[in-house]
């Protein structure tokens, strides 16, 4: 053995002990509080080691990769999309692309279950399945001249594993707007100065995007510098809006008129140019999304706080104020992003395989970033749990629930064991620059104390309410971006099925042709933001676990095209890599699906809460305002239930036909194979 | 040190460049003067619009929940 190789062994079990050992300090310190940096030291560890260890298992005996096979960026290099890169660069871009508001809300909702359970799938599901799924994706995109993962579908699977790979990104991309857009407006909701500063963040992307076309093209680091300037004095502004009685009534919203501005804004963001506002805004958002992310872990690890959520609340039993349902499975579809995310399958496939210089370079992009990813969530958990949990619950927890007097909703909060007053959460809105912090649900209003909190104790005590409104932006810049960027790929795919039957139509530059197929998609996700934003529970119960199913069922489909790749490819002692992750979402997104739409009860089945509902309203026991917006609950609940049923479907299609695919092959009736590219030697030195 | 030093923070100004995309014209240049030395390179202003059609107007989606 050589001292390399004794070194070697001595840092790794360094890292096991040290990761065992925070472990060790977190199971004993059960009943009193623990530390963050227990949390984050054994979760360094864990992925330090998955990565070291599991990746290097899969790189070098599952997938052979191969260094001296020419990767597509090489092979078909053109100087754009294609184009062999240093593999720290193609990290940061697909970190960068993959990193969204997803591991920021999932987690500070499932909080409400306690500390533990969180960190542990979070960990658990990002090595042995997020991780996995991101890195096994992009070595078939990577072997398929960097194909999107609906086209792989269609080829390895069969033309209806492809079209349902299709619909399913359609119905996910819909809900995910819809979703991320009813967190926005939750958190400027009757929030002069967040509203203030959201709105400034639109004349500001369109300046930047002005200068970087029009005065100085193509210099982003300028223009985004100009822009990360302009966003902080939009923050400090907000302030002085917040200060004056006269300007806070200009930027008074409530959610209702606040959702319609989100729709109209999405609707002109579609059909404005790309260079104006929504290229710009991406270039802002990454910026912003890397700085707050680094920011954030810096501050952890500097102030160390204190953990004030129990390891495990009495929520696990499934009646939960914030999402209805037990640990298992709403945990897993809570959490989603952070642990495995279908979504990231679609970067892992097309955007990024195509800029890998080396094969080998995939296991830092795919299993790196999405680890990367993975803390993201862990420190957004640690973020909701250094609150109070009374505070946390009072901010979480929906009017409908507890109640909108604060006087009752803090004795409701206080009767479950967890202490909180009105004078609390007065005091704690003033220094937060708000009117109340009572029933923000949507994740983005708690995680924005939680983290003006951290950020408060690490730099500087007096700027609360700044830095909670700087989480705010943070938040909302990107957002903003995905809602922009998600309503033009939804325009895309319906311009697309329409010029089936219209020529004229599928061209996607035709003005009628924008805007129509621009109003269908703004539609479609404006109706559940809608309904979500007049639910007096609060919107986020239903669309959340919808959300996370259409998340995962996505995963589902990424996983079993992965399967059937690797069956097919002659690695079927090694399916299970993929397949006991795919076994799990199955699982999981059938339980939770059928759950929702068989449970009896009113507060998880979509059925049943709609004939909970029509009870009430023909007993003529529901409040005036109440008994205005049921019919439309009562149809949205019908239609969540029939979706429900749709994305329950979907999977099994899918899994089915990779199972028929994989068997077709075995038994030696499909004799192709797999449909990989040609090896072509590197040139590359 | 001082040639070592200023190398080391020139190679990180060039990643910040890669990773935002502000050296993605040079790089096209210097792609099409390797490998199609005949071409007529695209001016910077016309690449940056270019580029902007091709990453948002065409295909899936770039960004993630």
């Amino acid at each position: 053995m050589g001292s390399k190789r004794i070194r070697q062994w001595l840092i790794w079990g360094l890292i096991t002990l040290i990761g065992a050992g925070s472990f060790a300090s977190i199971a004993l310190n059960r009943g009193e509080s623990i530390n963050a940096a227990w949390l984050v030291v054994a979760a360094a560890c864990v992925y330090l080691l998955a990565y070291r260890f599991y990746s290097g298992w899969i790189a070098a005996r599952v997938l052979a990769l191969d260094a001296t096979r020419a990767t597509p960026a090489e092979s078909l290099e053109n100087g754009r999309d294609f184009m062999p890169t240093n593999r720290w660069i193609v990290f940061g871009h697909h970190f960068a692309a993959i990193a969204g508001a997803g591991p920021l809300v999932g987690p500070t909702l499932a909080a409400q279950f306690g500390y533990l359970p969180g960190t542990l799938w979070l960990l658990v599901g990002a090595v042995l399945g997020g991780c996995v799924q991101d890195m096994l994706v992009m070595f078939c995109s990577v072997r398929r001249n960097g194909r999107g993962l609906g086209q792989m579908a269609h080829d390895e699977l069969s033309p209806m594993g492809g079209t349902a790979a299709l619909v399913a990104i359609l119905t996910i991309m819909t809900i995910l707007i819809a979703v991320l857009a009813l967190v926005i407006v939750k958190a400027m909701a009757h929030s002069p100065w967040s509203t203030f500063t959201v709105f400034a963040t639109i004349p500001i992307a369109i300046l930047v995007g002005i200068y970087l076309r029009v005065l100085r093209p193509g210099r982003v680091l300028e223009g985004t510098a100009v822009g990360v300037v302009l966003l902080l004095l939009a923050v400090v502004a907000g302030g002085w809006v917040h200060g004056n009685a006269q300007l806070r009534g200009l930027f008074d919203f409530d959610a209702r008129a606040l959702s319609w501005f989100v729709m109209i804004y999405g609707f002109v963001a579609a059909v404005l140019p790309v260079w104006l506002l929504l290229a710009p805004r991406d270039y802002l958002s990454t910026f912003v999304k890397l700085g707050v992310v680094a920011l954030l872990a810096v501050a952890v690890c500097v102030i160390a706080p204190e953990i004030k959520m129990p390891a495990l609340t009495r929520f696990i039993d499934g009646t939960g104020p914030i999402f209805s349902g037990k640990l298992f499975p709403f945990l897993f579809i809570t959490l989603a992003c952070g642990a495995i995310s279908g979504f990231h399958s679609l970067v892992a496939s097309g955007t990024t395989p195509k800029l890998l210089a080396r094969e080998t370079d995939l296991r830092l992009v795919g299993y790196g970033s999405m680890a990367l990813e993975s803390s993201v969530g862990i420190l957004a958990l640690i973020a909701a749990c250094v609150l109070d949990p009374g505070v946390y619950f009072a901010i979480n927890v929906a009017g409908g629930v507890v109640g909108t007097d604060p006087q009752v909703a803090t004795a409701t909060i206080t009767s479950w064991g967890f202490a909180v007053t009105p004078e609390q959460m007065q005091s704690l809105a003033q220094s937060m620059g708000e009117q109340t912090l009572f029933a923000r649900t949507g994740g983005a209003p708690s995680l924005a104390v939680g983290m003006a909190s951290i950020f408060g104790s690490a730099f500087g005590q007096t700027l609360h309410a700044m830095w909670y409104h700087f989480a705010i932006m943070f938040e909302a810049v990107f957002i903003l971006t995905v809602l922009d960027a998600g309503t033009r790929v939804g325009r895309f795919i319906v311009q697309e099925a329409f010029g089936r039957f219209s020529a004229q139509f599928g061209r996607t530059s035709w003005y009628p042709s924008v805007v129509l197929s621009s109003l269908v998609t703004v539609a479609a996700w404006g109706y559940f933001l809608y309904i979500g934003v007049i639910d007096p529970n609060g919107g986020i119960n239903i669309l959340w676990p919808l959300f996370g199913i259409a998340n995962q069922l996505l995963a589902a489909i990424a996983l079993s095209v992965v399967t059937a790749i690797l069956v097919k490819s002659g690695r079927i002692r090694y399916a299970w890599v993929s397949g006991a992750p795919l076994a799990w979402l199955v699982t999981v997104t059938t339980t939770a699906s059928l759950q929702k739409i068989l449970s009896s009860d009113p507060k998880l089945g979509f059925f049943a809460a709609a004939r909970d509902l029509s009870e009430q309203l023909a007993a003529g026991l529901l409040s005036p305002d109440r008994a205005a917006v049921a019919p439309q609950l009562i149809f949205n609940q019908h239609l969540d239930g029939w979706l429900t049923v749709f994305f329950l479907a979907l999977v099994w299609i899918v899994v089915l036909d990779m199972v028929r695919s994989s068997m077709a092959y075995l038994s030696g009736r499909d004799a192709r194979g797999c449909r990989e590219a040609p090896y072509q030697r590197t040139q590359l030195a | 040190m001082s040639i070592v030093h200023q190398t080391r923070w020139s190679r990180l100004w060039e990643g910040l460049r890669s990773l935002t995309g502000d050296n993605s014209f040079e790089r096209y240049v210097k792609h099409l003067a390797i490998h199609h030395p005949e071409a007529q390179p695209l001016t910077r202003a016309r690449f940056y619009a270019s580029e902007l059609e091709r990453r948002w107007n065409k295909g899936g989606p770039t960004r993630c929940c």
